[in-house]
């Protein structure tokens, strides 16, 4: 690898572009009250909301994990008809406005809505304002994100070693257990942190649908939303507490997975690239 | 759907405040005072708490139509958010909040005189046909009811804390919403069987919502004070708003929605 000189035409937007990222950022750890903060972030209402977030988003992860990782099998091994608009599909969540996503489910699972209102008249279940409500919309919105990183990992790995084990013998379940799916574990760790960085970080779906109850349905990113307008302090803290959560997430990701993520990539080229 | 509507509010007020921070939109202050035209001219932005977004609507249609050359834009969001940005160096012209206490915090920071151009009360509305069956405040604290408030830190939640306190009910909510339009919003999608809104909003939400009265001994009364911003880049224009909601025409806007008048 050679390293050209990087135009300045590029360099600059790149620049603007890095800035445009990071000031914020900065800035909020520039107004962070020191002094203060770990009173702030130990307060029992951020406590709460830290421990509910943590929670909803663990357990909307391990459902991401559960149903994400057969879809993007599916999507990466199959020859299913309609396999182009499934993978459509998945991806609507990822660019639809949360807030939409929220009045959806609403519709969907509310009191009045198309399931929600069986649920009450049979089982007495309402969904809304519960917990169950965090982690609804929480799944809803990451797990494309587990989908299609899982997808690139599985469809990284070489099928051919698949093949080898299926001329063994192995059954199609056999081959995915022991062979499919072990190659692609650094691609569903990484797909597993996406998702949960972006479940702890949900805000627009779970107001709408789930509302706002310290200890039930207030996780952090709401928790400092109402802050701001009466404790702005109290906002910045619950947000660097959130910021450092999230690049914990990243430096894990890196740390331990980035090798693995890499590899997964980089071996369709291995195999097609001839030598 | 009414959810969008209100959350979709709340992010171009929050837009429109950067915008304003960051200097976009003083159109108003660059009309030469005493040119041919009489009347105010320019833009004048309205900052108002979320009760008075239908009163402010009409506002701008009348003020509007008698001063052909004012555009007014009114930011309905939760006075606390309002008074947030104000205070942060949101440029508009006019603040009317739904507490005097929101108020003071812009006053404190930036002078200013405000005057109160209207009181509302709370009452409890439910879903059209009462689903829950709720006849007083006490329905509050039915564990089995679904009910919505405003979140103690915003003012329609600090008044509501004041009714049930002085009516000697811990209620038992579901959820704290940020605005008084949120929590409007799960009644009028019948989410919830019970909530305690102004008596505005009941009337705004129209079919949908029906309201139960808070006994006239508990029902506490808030102030809407009504701030021309001492830093307004359009102050001739922000009087112009403030007189007209003093005006017989504003005070008969004001009582359609709900509102009584000093």
């Amino acid at each position: 690898m050679t390293r050209r000189r990087a135009p300045v035409a590029l360099l600059a937007p790149a620049a603007l572009g890095l800035v445009l990222l990071v000031a914020p950022l900065l800035a909020l750890v520039v107004a962070t009250p020191w002094g203060d903060l770990a009173a702030r972030v130990l307060a029992p209402e951020v406590l709460d909301a830290l421990r509910l977030s943590l929670l909803t988003a663990g357990v909307s992860t391990a459902l991401c994990v559960l149903v994400g990782v057969p879809l993007a099998w599916v999507l990466a091994r199959t020859d299913l008809p309609g396999r182009a608009l499934v993978r459509a599909l998945v991806t609507v969540p990822l660019v639809l406005p949360p807030v939409v996503g929220g009045v959806a489910l609403l519709l969907l699972l509310g009191r009045q809505g198309l399931l929600g209102r069986h649920l009450d008249a049979w089982f007495g279940v309402t969904v809304p304002f519960t917990s169950a409500a965090v982690v609804l919309a929480q799944t809803f919105v990451a797990l494309p994100f587990l989908v299609l990183a899982v997808e690139g990992a599985i469809a990284g790995t070489d099928e051919r070693r698949e093949l080898a084990a299926a001329t063994l013998g192995a059954s199609r379940w056999y081959v995915t257990r022991r062979v499919t799916l072990p190659a692609a574990a650094p691609g569903i760790a990484a797909g597993a942190a996406l998702c949960f960085a972006r479940a702890l970080g949900e805000f627009g779906a779970t107001l709408t649908f789930a509302g706002s109850f310290p200890g039930t349905t207030r996780t952090m990113p709401l928790a400092v939303y109402l802050a701001l307008d009466t404790d702005p302090q109290a906002a910045v803290a619950m947000s660097l507490l959130l910021l450092v959560l999230s690049v914990a997430v990243l430096v894990a990701l890196r740390g331990r997975w980035v090798g693995g993520i890499t590899g997964a990539r980089t071996a369709p080229a291995r195999t097609t690239v001839p030598s | 759907m009414n959810g969008t509507t209100v959350r979709v509010r709340g992010a171009l007020a929050t837009l429109a405040a950067g915008c304003l921070a960051a200097g976009c939109a003083g159109g108003g202050a660059a009309v030469p005072a005493g040119s041919s035209s009489p009347g105010p001219t320019g833009t004048v932005v309205v900052l108002a708490a979320a009760s008075l977004t239908d009163v402010l609507a009409e506002v701008e249609t009348a003020l509007e139509a008698r001063h052909p050359g004012l555009d007014v834009r009114t930011s309905p969001a939760a006075s606390s958010t309002l008074a947030a940005q104000v205070v942060a160096g949101a440029q508009a012209d006019v603040l009317v909040t739904a507490s005097e206490a929101t108020t003071a915090t812009v006053t404190d920071a930036l002078g200013g005189e405000p005057v109160v151009v209207a009181r509302n009360t709370l009452q409890i509305a439910v879903p059209a046909g009462n689903p829950g069956g709720v006849t007083g405040l006490d329905d509050l604290a039915d564990p089995d009811l679904t009910v919505a408030l405003c979140d103690p830190s915003v003012p329609c939640g600090a008044v509501a804390a004041e009714v049930l306190a002085s009516a000697g009910v811990t209620a038992a909510p579901d959820t704290l919403e940020q605005d008084v339009r949120a929590v409007l919003t799960k009644v009028r999608l019948r989410e919830v069987d019970a909530a305690l809104v102004f008596r505005t909003d009941v009337l705004a939400g129209g079919d949908a919502v029906e309201g139960v009265a808070v006994p006239p001994e508990h029902a506490v009364a808030t102030a809407y004070p009504a701030l021309v911003l001492p830093d307004a880049p359009n102050p001739a224009a922000a009087r112009a708003v403030v007189d007209h909601l003093r005006s017989p025409a504003g005070v008969e806007a004001l009582r359609a929605a709900g509102f009584t008048t000093p």
